[in-house]
């Protein structure tokens, strides 16, 4: 606590940590990645070398102090080293979301006003080429992959190893420039520009410092006691908070070792051959994985199968407690131990989940089979609760007090409070600088006492002291009756079937709640191909009577559920569609990070919401919806309005 | 204008180089039927040259001539200047030439890089024998060739499916297999028999920036048949249009499409 001021052990910046590494760590493996089908690996005093080339290419092109440079691509070493050789040279790096659309970058680049722009592929460059026109401060483009480039006007343009070669060229010359621009680098400095995916209205950059990075990597590495020989896959966005942290902050940290996989088809094989000690995925990632194990199940042959259900119902009795390192009677260990050789082992290591020491997930609610399948496994998979203006740490499980339905108790330095209505706030040492070029924001979020506030509805348990989050705080409301409207809730219960992939309840003031759901392509597709249900498009498969019925079954167990719960019972779901489509962030109904953007939606599907509510039995939509090259189209449907049967509230009662 | 000995400059702005084959005169009949009549014109190095025209118009069997596989009855065949005799397979593979089929003609059994790995077997020197063995020159020819294997591979974004077997594949990704094999034996010429032939919008401008990219990246000259009109006059330099065995254009996209006996072929010739 006490060095707050002066920075952890005086290093006060990203590039103090990489002369560190690479100084104590000069031989151990920094950087991965799987190119032409095998590992290529950078130590860290290569990953040094790497990083200082390039930043004094970038100074031969002329960047300045406090320029902004953007980085755009899929993860790969280079565009780490682009980050950090950012940092050597006094700019600031801005990580954007690679599947973004140019219009969205055309935002982000001119309100950061990027000089530069570190793009990954053709792709990326004929983005940023497409808005260039718009952005007055954009100067020069440097990309990594050739391909397809060969014919570009490079007056502008540089490929990444030309700047590095004249990096490497002019070192007598620019090194003294970099070295004092290092120099210059404290605690307080910008240590990156990441930009919230914005579930409401435009994206804004939170500026984060050297501090709000370096202690928050030191407090959580030592929360989970992160070694230098742990290895993490860095697959998630590069401009999202999380994959900063894991593959930059904690990595520099600790040292270790971040992998790249190949390409974004090949992150299972590559986290296979890799068998991280440290994970972090989305819920969505374990659904997915855990509905393709038990689709391949039911595939196997009937003894496998039959070995499989009976250690996956030892595991679910005892995994979880003796992962708590709860005491289990003798022969339930045996039973375990033997499952581990039959069962567990073999499928970890298909997963990749041989090595996972810390795994975590957070982003949204997981359900609790879900949750309790791996855990039962014996992958120490916890929750975390985070935001980008926290530097990600809110909350954290800690070893041994895990549970699906809590996000842990506060992280090392971080003070929560709750307000009376609920929103949950906090401070800590990770809070960020500021929401850049919008002050308005930077009061509405922080107060000067440095509370944040986090948007979201929650409340700590008494017995355990866990924070507990309900939804987002704008979007619990009211309904007509006046009991509380908590859609998110309602939602988690409803995508925890498999069946069902996204859910949007809709009902604040309204007398009953009704709810668009999207059908789980994988899942219903193979119950469909096992059934002999053929299909030809989503479309077709979503509207099939068998499916309908099926998610109506559902629909109904999550009422009977709901209605348990006293303060809730009002929102069981009285109406529901099976959309069409699938809500896509390319349609801007799902931010980036695949959230759901209830306003859009509302605006967009008004239609079908006006017929769950007047009674109709059907109706005809038409959507417009854009392609992955950016053209639009339309898809027209007429959509089935189902009636789902509720309990009354009194009945509750008399449930169990 | 491309009689120049020296090549010409495209609309994008690429060099290209002298002829690389040339068809002089060429007729060739099956019994009685003529599928190509007196047909003439040249492969420049470095360009994407197209065979176009309308179902039977002699496209393919133009494709085998071009190959080696057909021998006409009248006309030469000069490569690189020298004209060419009757050949092998093997033989016209040793020259440099790497074709892909329209009916794909993959290995089902093996994996992609296997498959990938048989297009490199012009560029292996050691034999059978010590390639069982895998010792000394064979071993490190083995880690040569997986290199430029790997290197096509990560070209072409094969890398998800690099140990899939080809049985597995939809149609699509096969034919991209046979694209990543045919370019692994670096060839000089390569020729694509309807690369584009049922596939979907989406994969056919994958399957064109393929193309346009190995064209620009390896330097590769490419012949290909196709009779999407759209996408030929996107990709290639110069068109020649076959009718029934005849040329009846030869020239850029711009001119071809412009040509009067390729519209009437195309769109049919009222007869009023």
């Amino acid at each position: 606590m006490s060095k707050t001021s002066d920075g952890a052990n005086g290093l006060v910046s990203v590039p103090a940590l990489l002369y560190r590494n690479a100084s104590e760590f000069g031989n151990a493996p920094a950087y991965r990645e799987k190119e032409f089908g095998i590992w290529q690996s950078w130590t860290w005093s290569q990953t040094c070398e790497e990083v200082e080339a390039l930043a004094l290419g970038l100074l031969d092109l002329g960047v300045a102090e406090g320029d902004f440079i953007a980085v755009i691509g899929r993860n790969r070493p280079y565009l780490y080293w682009s980050m950090m050789a950012a940092q050597m040279v006094g700019a600031v790096p801005v990580p954007l979301y690679q599947d973004a659309a140019a219009e969205e970058m055309a935002y982000t680049l001119s309100h950061c006003g990027a000089r530069f722009v570190i793009a990954g592929d053709q792709e990326q460059v004929d983005k940023v080429m497409e808005v260039q026109a718009e952005l007055s401060d954009f100067e020069a483009m440097i990309y990594l992959d050739p391909r397809g480039l060969r014919k570009y006007d490079h007056s502008a343009l540089t490929q990444y190893s030309a700047v590095q070669a004249a990096g490497r060229d002019k070192r007598s010359a620019l090194e003294p420039e970099m070295k004092s621009r290092i120099a210059k680098l404290d605690y307080d400095s910008t240590c990156v520009m990441l930009y919230t995916s914005g579930t409401t209205g435009k994206p804004k950059g939170v500026v984060l410092s050297n501090r709000n990075v370096i202690e928050t990597s030191k407090s959580s590495s030592e929360f989970d006691g992160l070694r230098q020989s742990d290895s993490i896959l860095a697959y998630l966005p590069m401009a999202w908070v999380g994959d900063f942290i894991f593959s930059v902050g904690q990595a520099l940290w600790t040292g270790f070792c971040t992998n790249c996989p190949e390409s974004a088809e090949t992150m299972h094989t590559d986290l296979r051959e890799i068998g991280p000690t440290y994970y972090f995925a989305p819920p969505r990632v374990f659904e997915t994985q855990l509905t393709n194990v038990m689709i391949r199940m039911e595939d196997a042959s009937p003894f496998k199968k039959r070995l499989f259900d009976y250690f996956m119902g030892v595991a679910r009795r005892v995994g979880p407690a003796i992962l708590d390192g709860e005491s289990v009677s003798a022969s339930d260990r045996l039973l375990y131990n033997i499952g581990e050789l039959m069962v567990y082992g073999p499928l970890k290591n298909t997963l990749g989940f041989s090595r996972v020491r810390v795994g975590y997930t957070a982003g949204e609610a997981i359900g609790p089979e879900i949750f309790d399948f791996y855990r039962s496994l014996g992958i120490n998979l916890k929750q975390l609760y985070g935001q980008t203006e926290a530097t990600v740490f809110i909350t954290a499980q800690p070893d041994g007090q895990v549970r699906s339905d809590t996000v842990g108790v506060q992280c090392p330095g971080v003070e929560l409070r709750i307000a009376d209505n609920g929103e949950v706030f906090y401070r800590s040492p990770g809070v960020f600088v500021e929401y850049y070029k919008n002050a308005d924001s930077t009061a509405d979020t922080k107060d000067a006492e440095g509370w944040v506030a986090t948007g979201d509805a929650g409340f700590i348990e008494e017995s355990s002291g866990h924070l507990r989050i309900i939804d987002r705080a704008k979007d619990v409301g009211k309904m007509a009756s006046g009991s509380m409207f908590a859609p998110k809730y309602v939602e988690n219960k409803l995508k925890f079937f498999p069946n069902i992939l996204e859910a949007v309840v809709f009902g604040n003031e309204r007398d009953e709640c009704t709810a668009f759901i999207n059908i789980d392509l994988n899942a219903v597709g193979n119950w469909a191909e096992r059934n002999n249900i053929a299909y030809a498009s989503y479309q077709e498969l979503a509207g099939h009577p068998e499916v309908v019925a099926t998610i109506q079954s559902h629909v109904e167990e999550v009422n009977a559920s709901v209605a348990q719960d006293e303060m809730l019972s009002d929102c069981q779901v009285h109406r529901f569609v099976v959309l069409h489509k699938q809500l896509d962030a390319d349609d801007g109904e799902l931010t980036r990070t695949q959230k759901v953007r209830r306003r859009i939606i509302e605006d967009k599907f008004s239609d079908i919401i006006d017929a769950l509510y007047n009674g109709s039995t059907d109706v005809s939509t038409t959507t417009e919806v854009t392609y992955e090259d950016g053209r639009k189209g339309a898809i027209s449907a007429t959509l089935d309005i189902r009636s789902a049967a509720v309990r009354p509230v009194a009945q509750k009662m008399a449930a169990e | 204008m491309l009689d120049q000995a020296d090549g010409y400059v495209t609309a994008d702005g690429r060099q290209i180089g002298p002829v690389v084959m040339e068809m002089q005169n060429i007729t060739l009949r099956f019994g009685g039927v003529e599928a190509i009549k007196d047909i003439s014109f040249d492969i420049r190095e470095g360009e994407v040259r197209a065979i176009i025209g309308p179902n039977g118009a002699g496209k393919s069997s133009m494709l085998n001539v071009i190959s080696g596989f057909y021998v006409p009855q009248e006309g030469q065949v000069l490569y690189k200047g020298a004209p060419r005799p009757s050949m092998k397979p093997f033989e016209v593979a040793r020259q440099g030439i790497a074709r892909t089929f329209q009916n794909i003609a993959l290995f089902e059994g093996m994996s992609v890089l296997d498959n990938v790995m048989t297009g490199r077997l012009t560029h292996m020197k050691t034999g059978m024998f010590s390639q069982a063995l895998w010792k000394g020159r064979a071993e490190a020819e083995e880690t040569e060739n997986r290199e430029v294997a790997e290197k096509i591979i990560d070209f072409l974004e094969i890398q998800a499916i690099r140990k899939t077997p080809v049985a597995r594949l939809p149609y699509g990704l096969k034919k991209r297999v046979e694209l990543a094999r045919a370019l692994a034996a670096e060839p000089n010429l390569l020729l694509l028999d309807e690369p584009m032939a049922g596939m979907n919008v989406e994969e056919k401008e994958d399957m064109s920036r393929f193309i346009l990219s190995m064209n620009d990246e390896f330097g590769t000259t490419i012949a290909l048949i196709e009779h999407d009109m759209g996408v030929v006059m996107d990709l290639s330099d110069r068109v020649v249009v076959m009718d029934y065995g005849k040329k009846i254009g030869d020239g850029t996209p711009d001119e071809v499409r412009n040509n009067q006996d390729v519209i009437d072929a195309y769109l049919g010739v009222s007869h009023d």
